[in-house]
């Protein structure tokens, strides 16, 4: 009955979505008030029914309903809970639910929060959305039914893929969706605004909480699926430029371009066709990522479904958003006003720096990640795009923009002066040129460049700290002086530092992790020792062990350093009975140092085992990275100026955004 | 590789129990040989695996492929000739790293002329924005006088 009660509210969400991409649009068209206004109770009422069914699902799960195909498929009753959970979005219909919920539960909030919006605007800006969200509802209804039922049920299921019975993975989807599906907001409103043909400042100020949301649910999802990747792959690696990665790495590009040149638009009413235009692009990756993903197009882990069927459905829904946005933005831009002027070098020259080489590296990304599927379509030749195509031409394009970052929020806006900001980040170079060469020094036979990575990273920490320094006065003030200027900077300043400093902590994991990683094959007999980075490792031995839905076999190691007992590693390989498939687990010990990481291989003829220790140091500092990126991004989200649904006011006096005051 | 040894290949990869990216036996001696085994390796596709490279992959047919190139690094051959020798046995897919041929030639070229093409608008919207713009005549002599004079003041 749950199920059918799902099933149904899907269907009814179907309509109510159609009717909200209809009425408001004829509404604003028309003037008429009352259409238009039918735009927020059909967007909640929407969420409502969407979550009525994601909720049936959920339930069919957690209770192990397997007369319903899908929970048969992608679940068993001796599964954990949290994976029973997170069996909802394990599959592709229920991926697709939560998809299409997290696209109502935007247009919901924008419907409940946003009544400082022009009618209009937010009449259209829903309009879009809807039919965004009808076109993936109907899309669900009907080649991707979740709720179909068996008849006789059977008697238990048959599991969930065991790599993504891992706390990690079972959260990276939601966060991933929210970011993909949360860029629909901007590319409603510039479709919103292109219908309107006006735009201007506010609109900016509107967008950017919604986009800077998505930008940190995305940046957080991307993070956990390396992380995951890192610890459960077991190599230690932590991004490989798989396609399906390249797919959410793109929109995150594209994304973070936006947000940048939106604050352009905001502060100085320029750059407005260019970020109409990036809004689209980024929704546009956003769809493509979650074609290449559910269409079988690649064929990895991710990717469930393997029916052409859905994949062309989700093509021809492509086409259209992106086809009709496109053509939008081409027969209305020109109508939209150019603004403010600016100087090459100034804020704003920088931001559009920021805009150049981000949009290029996403076409690179872009480009590496489609050609051999559209070679291998035009002339049925496979190529192979790997690692070395990425570190050869986004890492150019990407250094560049690093070095650059410091400099743009030390640059005023209109008119910035090049040699005093670079006065005001000496310090920073020096000492980041310093560590530079120390490491040189310790390291003469290379890799060479590694050492001037980790002084980015360090330039990059640095820069943000400065930024904030230069505006508190450091040095030039009273210590009471400088508190009072701290308590009053804009949280937004806050959290750009925050963000820009977190990419280098990033910055420097990566380069640490890729040079200076050391790593031991081996073939150990129990109660022999291994030794690495510094660490000693005592062989202890194999034993069985019994996990919940899961047999394993686990090695396990005394570690010591310098004599001194530091922790037991137990990596272990586990076999999982339903699903008839296995894991490798890795130990892994995590010091400031870096982190220890042992993967127990298969047992040798000789009765030894196959062993592979891994030292990586610094590795932590990429996804911690990542979370102060999140935390820079929740900091500026606090931001009054910027908070979802501040009631409009008076332009605040004198905020001190501008480094010439 | 024929449709049945992919098959067969893919049935041994599901029947036997994973294996592990390089193993111990089969390290090399020589560890100045062994680096530049590892460097080829990380450039070599893993045929029957999901965009992974020979030397991070379990498959039986990455294990076969690691040997290959081991032995003949010992036999003597440069990295070229090892690249050679695995693209005419499997193709161009097994290289991670598509060589510039008429055929990829956009590929690698394509992102500089994304970066030049963009510059090249920035420019020209530079340009036309200037000229559109509302010239402003510099000051006169009288003007900078009274400029000077108001800034002076204290």
């Amino acid at each position: 009955m749950i199920a059918e009660i799902g099933h149904y509210a899907l269907i009814l969400a179907l309509g109510v979505a159609i009717v909200q991409a209809a009425l408001p649009l004829l509404g604003a068209r028309l003037g008429d008030p009352q259409l238009a206004a039918v735009a927020a109770p059909a967007a909640q009422m929407q969420f409502i029914l969407v979550a009525m069914a994601f909720m049936a699902l959920t339930v069919a799960f957690v209770t192990s309903d397997f007369s319903v195909a899908n929970v048969w498929q992608n679940s068993h009753s001796a599964k954990p809970m949290l994976y029973k959970i997170s069996g909802v979005w394990g599959n592709h219909e229920g991926s697709m639910v939560l998809w299409v919920l997290i696209l109502a539960l935007f247009g919901a909030a924008v419907a409940t929060y946003g009544n400082n919006l022009p009618r209009e605007l937010k009449a259209n800006a829903l309009a879009v959305q809807g039919s965004i969200g009808a076109a993936f509802l109907l899309f669900i209804v009907t080649t991707s039914n979740p709720f179909t039922r068996l008849d006789p049920a059977p008697f238990d299921g048959q599991g969930l893929n065991p790599v993504l019975q891992d706390p990690a993975l079972a959260f990276h989807p939601p966060f991933l969706y929210a970011g993909y599906v949360g860029f629909s907001m901007a590319f409603s409103f510039a479709v919103a605004a292109l219908i309107e043909g006006r735009i201007d400042a506010a609109w900016a100020r509107w967008v950017r909480p919604w986009t800077l949301a998505a930008w940190m649910c995305l940046t957080i999802g991307i993070a956990m699926g390396s992380w995951w990747a890192y610890y459960e792959l077991g190599w230690g690696g932590f991004w490989f430029w798989d396609p399906v990665e390249n797919a959410s790495f793109m929109p995150w590009l594209a994304g973070t371009a936006l947000l940048h040149s939106a604050v352009v638009m905001e502060k100085r009413d320029a750059l407005k066709v260019w970020t109409i235009l990036l809004a689209i692009v980024t929704f546009s990756l956003s769809l493509m990522g979650t074609f290449l993903v559910r269409s079988g197009v690649l064929t990895s882990v991710h990717t469930f479904a393997v029916d052409p069927a859905r994949g062309i459905v989700i093509l021809a829904i492509m086409g259209v958003f992106i086809g009709g946005a496109l053509a939008l933005f081409a027969w209305r831009a020109p109508l939209l006003s150019q603004g403010g002027l600016f100087a090459p070098i100034s804020r704003e020259g920088a931001l559009v720096l920021n805009n150049l080489l981000l949009t290029t590296a996403c076409a690179a990304v872009f480009i590496g990640t489609l050609y051999p599927l559209a070679l291998e379509a035009l002339t049925g030749d496979k190529i192979s795009v790997g690692p070395p195509f990425f570190n050869l031409t986004f890492v150019p394009l990407i250094v560049p923009l690093l070095i650059a970052v410091p400099f743009g929020p030390l640059l005023a806006w209109k008119r910035g002066d090049l040699a005093a900001a670079a006065q005001r980040l000496m310090v920073a170079a020096c000492i980041a040129l310093a560590v530079s060469i120390v490491l040189l020094a310790m390291h003469e036979r290379g890799p060479w460049l590694a050492p001037l990575g980790i002084g980015l990273g360090i330039w990059l920490v640095l820069g943000a700290l400065t930024e904030i320094g230069y505006r508190v006065k450091l040095g030039g003030a009273s210590p009471a002086e400088i508190w009072r200027r701290l308590r009053n900077l804009p949280r937004a300043a806050y959290g750009s530092a925050l963000a820009h400093a977190g990419v280098g902590l990033s910055v420097i994991g990566i380069v640490a992790t890729t040079a200076w990683r050391s790593e031991e094959i081996l073939a150990l007999k129990p109660g022999d020792t291994a030794e690495i980075a510094g660490y000693t490792l005592a062989f202890k031995g194999v034993a069985p062990r019994q996990g919940p839905n899961y047999r394993e076999r686990v090695a396990v190691f005394a570690v010591d350093r310098n004599g001194k007992f530091v922790t037991e590693l137990t990596p272990s390989k586990r076999d999982f009975v339903a699903e008839q498939s296995g894991t490798t687990e890795a130990g892994i010990h995590t010091s400031w140092r870096g982190d220890l990481y042992a993967v127990l291989g298969d047992e040798l003829t000789s009765g030894a085992y196959s062993i592979r220790l891994y030292f990586n140091p610094l590795v932590q500092l990429i996804w911690l990275g990542a979370l102060v990126m999140f935390f820079g991004g929740a900091v500026s989200l606090s931001d009054r100026r910027l908070r979802v649904g501040a009631p409009k006011r008076a332009q605040p006096k004198a905020v001190p955004v501008t480094a010439g005051e | 590789m024929s449709a049945r040894g992919l098959l067969l290949s893919l049935v041994l990869l599901l029947a036997v129990a994973p294996a592990h990216a390089v193993q111990p036996d089969e390290v090399l001696a020589d560890p100045a040989l062994e680096a530049r085994a590892r460097a080829i390796s990380e450039g070599l596709r893993c045929l029957v695996c999901q965009n992974q490279s020979i030397d991070d992959s379990d498959a039986p047919l990455a294990k076969d492929l690691r040997l290959i190139v081991r032995e003949r690094l010992k036999a003597g051959d440069s990295d070229q000739d090892i690249a050679e020798f695995v693209v005419a046995r499997y193709g161009e897919f097994v290289l991670l790293k598509p060589r510039l041929t008429p055929q990829t030639l956009l590929l690698w070229f394509a992102t500089p002329a994304v970066l030049t093409g963009a510059l090249l608008l920035i420019w020209l919207a530079y340009r036309r924005r200037e000229a559109g713009a509302e010239r402003v005549a510099p000051l006169n002599a009288s003007e900078k006088r009274r400029l000077k004079r108001l800034l002076d003041e204290p």
